[in-house]
C-alpha cells in the first residue's frame, strides 16, 4: 500500500474543507495540506446554495438581533456562545470572501447589496444572484490554488480514519480513476464532507451527500449530535425534490394552497402584506413553513401532482425583469424542468429534505473528542442551528469555522507525533482488504438501489415533518433489517477503475449507519422542537425534560446509544418561538422584562 | 412497472479500461415518464439493469458540472436533457469527445485543471486591503462586465464542441479563456498583463478559428466565444503595446 505523509489532511473540497485548508495554508505556509474530495473541488455540494450567507451589515442591524434569530430560530437548542462567536466574526469573512473575488450582488453605490430571508429581522443576506453557493464555492477553489502548499487529491473517496494511541493519525482513501487504495498520514484530520440528505427520498442534495464524515467519525467513537433535526425547504421540485430557493419569498414570491389563499397567515405567521416583511408569512422560518404545508395537506387544501400534494410558489407579480435579475438559476429551472414560466404561472412546490442540522459533536473550535480530529461545515454541530437552521447562516457557518479548524489543526499539528508508520501502515492495509473484500462478497445477492430506495422510502414514512411513535419504530425495525441486509451486497463489477458501484455501496454503508442514529434520536426525544415535530400529545416543546442536545453514539451492530448534555446559555433564556404578529408581541415582552431585569 | 409505460432505447459507449481494447456500444431499454432526464435514464441503468456503467453525476440541477456527455453526438449536460425529447428515436450516449476516456461515460479532465491553474484564476490587487477596510467598490455596472464570464460551471462542454481543441490539445480553449477575461475584466484585479501573455501565445486566442460552437452548447449562457473574440482585439492592442510599454499593455 501506498503511503502519503502530510501535516494535515482535510477531508472534502467544498465550502469548508477549501475555507480550512486556505486558513492552514496561511497559518503556517511551511506545513503540508492534503486536501482530499470525492469529486473535483468545484463539484461539492456547496455549489447548489442558492439564496445567500447572513451577517450583520446594515446600521439599524446589530450582532444581538443575528443572535436572538438565530437562537430563536433554533428553539433554544443552539450553543449560545458558539452563536455569539458565529455572528461576531460573520462579516469579516464575506468581506474575506469579497476580496476573493467573489461577485456579490451591488447597490448603485458599489457597496454589497443584502436581501431578506426567512426568520430573519434585518435584511442582513448577502447574494450573488440565486448562485451564491456556486459562486462561493468557485471562489475558493479558484483562491486556493494560490497555495503551493495545498496538495489537493481530487476525486479520492475517504473510506476509514486510522486511530492510534487515542489519535486520529490518518485516513485510507481510494483513488477512484485507478481503485488503488492509499494511506494518508497525517498529525490532524479535518472532516468537511457535508450533510446526510440522501437518507430522505425527496431531497434537494447533490448524489455525492451521503454522509461520509458523519459515519466514519461515528464508528470511531465520536457522538453525533442532534440528528433528529433534519430540515424540510419547504419550495421543491415535485419528483426531483430540486430547490427553489427561499429567496423566491424574499424577493416577494407567495405561498399559494388550492384556492389561491395565502394560507401562512392561518399558522401564526399573518397577518399578510403585499410587500415582503421580515418574519411574517412567507419570511417565518422553514420549519413552521413546511409544518404548515402539511397541515394543508391533512385538510385537503392541497393540489394534485403526479408527484404528491402541492402548493403553489406564486412570483408572478414579481415580473419578469426582476426575475431574470434576481433569480435566473430558479427561472431555469421552473423553464427547463417544468416548462413553467414562473413569471405568467405559478410553480407548483412541496417540501423536500435539505439539511441535516446536527453532526459529529464538535466544540465551539471545531474539535471533536478524538484528539486530532476536527469537524465543520454541515457534517459537523458546533452549536449554532440547533433544532433548525435559519436559511442563509449555513454559507457563512462554511467560512467562520472554516476558518478555525484550519488554524486549529495547524495549532494541533505542532503539539503531536505520529505513531510509527509501520503500526498506522499495518491498519491502513487490513482495512483495505476489508473494502476489496465487499467487491469480492461470495454471499452477494442484494442490489444496492433496491436497499438504498427502500431506506429512502422508510424514514420518509417514519421521520418527515411529522413523527409518531409506531412511525419511528417501524423505521428503526427497517433499518435494522436493511443493515442484516447489506452484509449480502452484490457488486456486479468487479473492475478497480473508477468502480463507482464499489463506491455507492461504501456509501450506503454510511447512509445507513447515519440513519440509524436519525431515527433513533428521534425516537428518544419524546417533545416537538423546530424541525422534530411529534403527534400523539407530544406537540409542544418541553424544557423540563429536554432543553438539552441527543448524542448518539455507536455501539457495535445494534442502533446507537442515546445520552444527552446541557445546552450552553448566555444570554437569551428559553422563550416563546413565535412569529408574525405573535412574534413581535413577544419580543416586546421579552425586551421589556429585561429592562426590567436592568432596574430601567 | 405499469403496462402503459413507455421504454425507449439507450445506448452507451462502454470502455472498461482493465478488459477492452476499444470502445464498443451496449444497448438497454429503459421505462421512463415524460419527466425523465437522460440522466435519470442512464441512473436506472446502473440501478437496475448494469451496475458496472460508470458516469459522473450530483447535483441534478445544471450547477455542478459533472454530468456533461454527448448526447446524440450533441455534448449536454445529462440531468437537463430530457428522455422525451428522443422518444420514439433511440439515444445514444458517449463520452465527451476531444477527451481521453478513463472508463464508459467519465472523461479525463486534468488537462483542463491544469489550464485553469495556469492562469492566475484569483484576484490579484494593487495593494492587499485589511478585512477592516471593508469590501472593495463594484459598481452593478462593473459587476455586468465580469458577470456572465463568471458563471462558467466547468462543465467541458464547450471543449468537446471546439474543433480546435480536437486538433491541438495544447490550445488554452474556451472555458480557461472565459475565466481568464472573468479576472481580467474584474475592477479589484491587477494582473491583467502576466495573463495577457498566456493569451498572446500561439496556444492563447489565437488558436481560436471562430467557429462559435462552444457558445452554442454553453448550459449557463457564458458565450466563452465572446471571450474569445474581445481578447483578440485586447491581444492585438497589446501586442502593439509592447513596443512602447515593456510588460503587456497595462
Amino acid at each position: 500500500m501506498d503511503t502519503i505523509k502530510t501535516d494535515i489532511v482535510i477531508v472534502g473540497g467544498g465550502g469548508a474543507g477549501l475555507r480550512a485548508a486556505i486558513a492552514a495554508a496561511e497559518k503556517d505556509p511551511g506545513q503540508c495540506i492534503a486536501l482530499v474530495s470525492k469529486v473535483y473541488p468545484m463539484r461539492s455540494h456547496t455549489v447548489a446554495a442558492e439564496g445567500g450567507a447572513a451577517a450583520v451589515t446594515q446600521p439599524h442591524d446589530n450582532l444581538e438581533y443575528h443572535f436572538n434569530d438565530t437562537v430563536a430560530g433554533g428553539d433554544w437548542l443552539c450553543e449560545q456562545d458558539v452563536v455569539e462567536y458565529f455572528v461576531a466574526h460573520a462579516h469579516e469573512e464575506l468581506v474575506q470572501m469579497e476580496h476573493w473575488g467573489c461577485p456579490w450582488n451591488r447597490k448603485e453605490d458599489g457597496h454589497i447589496n443584502v436581501r431578506a430571508f426567512g426568520g430573519m429581522k434585518i435584511e442582513r443576506t448577502w447574494f450573488a444572484a440565486d448562485k451564491t453557493g456556486f459562486h462561493m464555492l468557485h471562489t475558493l477553489f479558484q483562491t486556493s490554488i494560490k497555495y503551493p502548499s495545498i496538495k489537493r487529491f481530487d476525486e479520492y473517496f475517504c473510506a476509514d480514519i486510522v486511530v492510534d494511541e487515542g489519535r486520529a493519525q490518518g485516513v485510507v482513501v481510494i483513488e477512484i480513476a485507478t481503485g488503488r487504495i492509499c494511506f494518508i498520514q497525517a498529525k490532524a484530520i479535518v472532516l468537511a464532507t457535508g450533510g446526510a440528505g440522501r437518507v430522505f427520498r425527496e431531497n434537494t442534495n447533490g448524489g455525492i451527500v451521503t454522509g461520509d464524515g458523519m459515519a466514519l467519525a461515528y464508528r470511531r467513537g465520536v457522538a453525533l449530535r442532534d440528528m433528529e433535526f433534519m430540515q424540510y425547504h419547504p419550495t421543491c421540485m415535485p419528483g426531483t425534490g430540486l430547490l427553489f430557493t427561499e429567496a423566491c419569498r424574499g424577493e416577494g414570491g407567495y405561498l399559494l394552497n388550492k384556492d389561491g389563499y395565502r394560507f401562512l397567515e392561518d399558522y401564526g405567521l399573518g397577518p399578510p402584506s403585499p410587500e415582503p416583511r421580515n418574519k411574517f408569512m412567507e419570511l417565518g422560518p422553514r420549519d413552521r413553513v413546511s409544518q404548515a404545508i402539511w397541515h394543508e395537506k391533512q385538510k385537503g387544501r392541497t393540489i394534485d401532482n403526479p408527484h404528491g400534494q402541492v402548493v403553489h410558489l406564486d412570483m408572478r407579480h414579481l415580473g419578469e425583469k426582476k426575475l431574470r435579475e434576481r433569480l435566473p438559476q430558479i427561472y431555469e429551472l421552473a423553464e427547463e424542468y417544468m416548462g413553467i414560466d414562473p413569471a405568467h404561472e405559478p410553480i407548483p412546490v412541496l417540501p423536500g429534505v435539505h439539511y441535516t442540522m446536527g453532526g459529529i459533536e464538535t466544540d465551539g473550535r471545531t474539535a471533536t473528542n478524538l484528539p486530532g480530529l476536527y469537524a465543520v461545515g454541515e457534517c459537523a454541530s458546533v452549536g449554532i442551528h440547533g433544532a433548525n437552521r435559519l436559511g442563509s447562516n449555513s454559507l457563512v457557518e462554511l467560512c467562520v469555522f472554516g476558518k478555525v479548524a484550519g488554524e486549529e489543526a495547524t495549532q494541533f499539528v505542532k503539539t503531536t507525533s505520529n505513531s510509527p508508520t509501520g503500526t498506522l501502515e499495518r491498519q491502513a492495509s487490513e482495512i483495505g482488504n476489508r473494502l476489496r473484500g465487499l467487491v469480492d462478497n461470495p454471499s452477494g445477492k442484494e442490489r444496492i438501489a433496491v436497499i438504498r430506495s427502500e431506506m429512502a422510502k422508510s424514514m420518509e414514512d417514519g421521520c418527515g415533518i411529522y413523527r409518531t411513535e409506531a412511525g419511528m419504530r417501524a423505521t428503526c425495525d427497517k433499518l435494522a433489517e436493511l443493515k442484516q441486509r447489506y452484509r449480502s451486497i452484490n457488486i456486479e463489477d468487479k473492475s478497480s477503475a473508477w468502480n463507482t458501484e464499489w463506491l455507492l455501496a461504501i456509501e450506503l454503508g454510511y447512509l445507513l449507519e447515519v440513519a440509524e442514529t436519525i431515527a433513533s434520536s428521534a425516537l428518544n426525544r419524546k417533545e416537538s422542537r423546530g424541525s422534530h415535530q411529534r403527534l400523539e400529545g407530544l406537540e409542544q416543546r418541553d424544557d423540563q425534560n429536554y432543553l438539552k442536545h441527543t448524542l448518539a453514539r455507536y455501539a457495535g451492530e445494534g442502533p446507537p446509544k442515546i445520552e444527552y448534555s446541557p445546552v450552553k446559555i448566555t444570554k437569551l433564556e428559553p422563550g416563546i418561538r413565535a412569529y408574525g404578529e405573535a412574534g413581535e408581541k413577544a419580543e416586546a415582552e421579552r425586551k421589556k422584562k429585561k429592562e426590567a431585569a436592568h432596574g430601567k | 412497472m405499469a403496462n402503459n409505460e413507455k421504454t425507449i432505447e439507450i445506448e452507451v459507449l462502454r470502455y472498461r479500461p482493465e478488459e477492452d481494447d476499444k470502445p464498443f456500444l451496449q444497448s438497454f431499454k429503459v421505462p421512463f415518464t415524460d419527466d425523465m432526464s437522460v440522466l435519470q435514464g442512464v441512473q436506472y441503468i446502473k440501478d437496475y439493469l448494469d451496475g458496472s456503467v460508470s458516469f459522473r453525476w450530483s447535483c441534478r440541477m445544471a450547477i455542478c458540472g459533472s454530468c456533461g456527455m454527448m448526447i446524440n453526438g450533441v455534448p449536454k449536460l445529462s440531468c437537463k436533457t430530457f428522455l422525451r425529447e428522443y422518444y420514439p428515436g433511440k439515444i445514444t450516449l458517449e463520452a465527451l469527445k476531444h477527451f481521453p476516456i478513463e472508463k464508459d461515460l467519465v472523461i479525463d479532465l486534468s488537462d483542463f485543471i491544469g489550464k485553469l491553474e495556469s492562469i492566475k484564476p484569483y484576484i490579484v490587487p494593487d495593494a492587499p486591503r485589511a478585512l477592516e477596510e471593508g469590501e472593495y467598490l463594484q459598481t452593478p455596472r462593473q459587476l455586468d462586465r465580469i458577470a456572465q464570464f463568471s458563471s462558467c460551471i466547468n462543465c467541458m462542454l464547450c471543449y468537446a464542441a471546439c474543433p480546435q481543441y480536437g486538433l491541438k490539445p495544447e490550445y488554452l480553449g474556451p472555458a480557461a479563456i472565459a475565466l481568464l477575461h472573468r479576472y481580467n475584466e474584474d475592477n479589484r484585479d491587477s494582473a491583467k498583463a502576466e495573463r495577457m501573455q498566456l493569451l498572446n501565445a500561439h496556444e492563447g486566442v489565437w488558436g481560436c478559428t471562430l467557429v462559435g460552437y462552444c457558445s452554442e452548447v454553453c448550459p449557463k449562457d457564458v458565450d466563452p466565444a465572446a471571450a474569445i473574440n474581445r481578447n483578440k482585439v485586447n491581444s492585438t492592442i497589446d501586442y502593439l503595446l509592447r513596443f512602447v510599454a515593456p510588460r503587456g499593455g497595462n
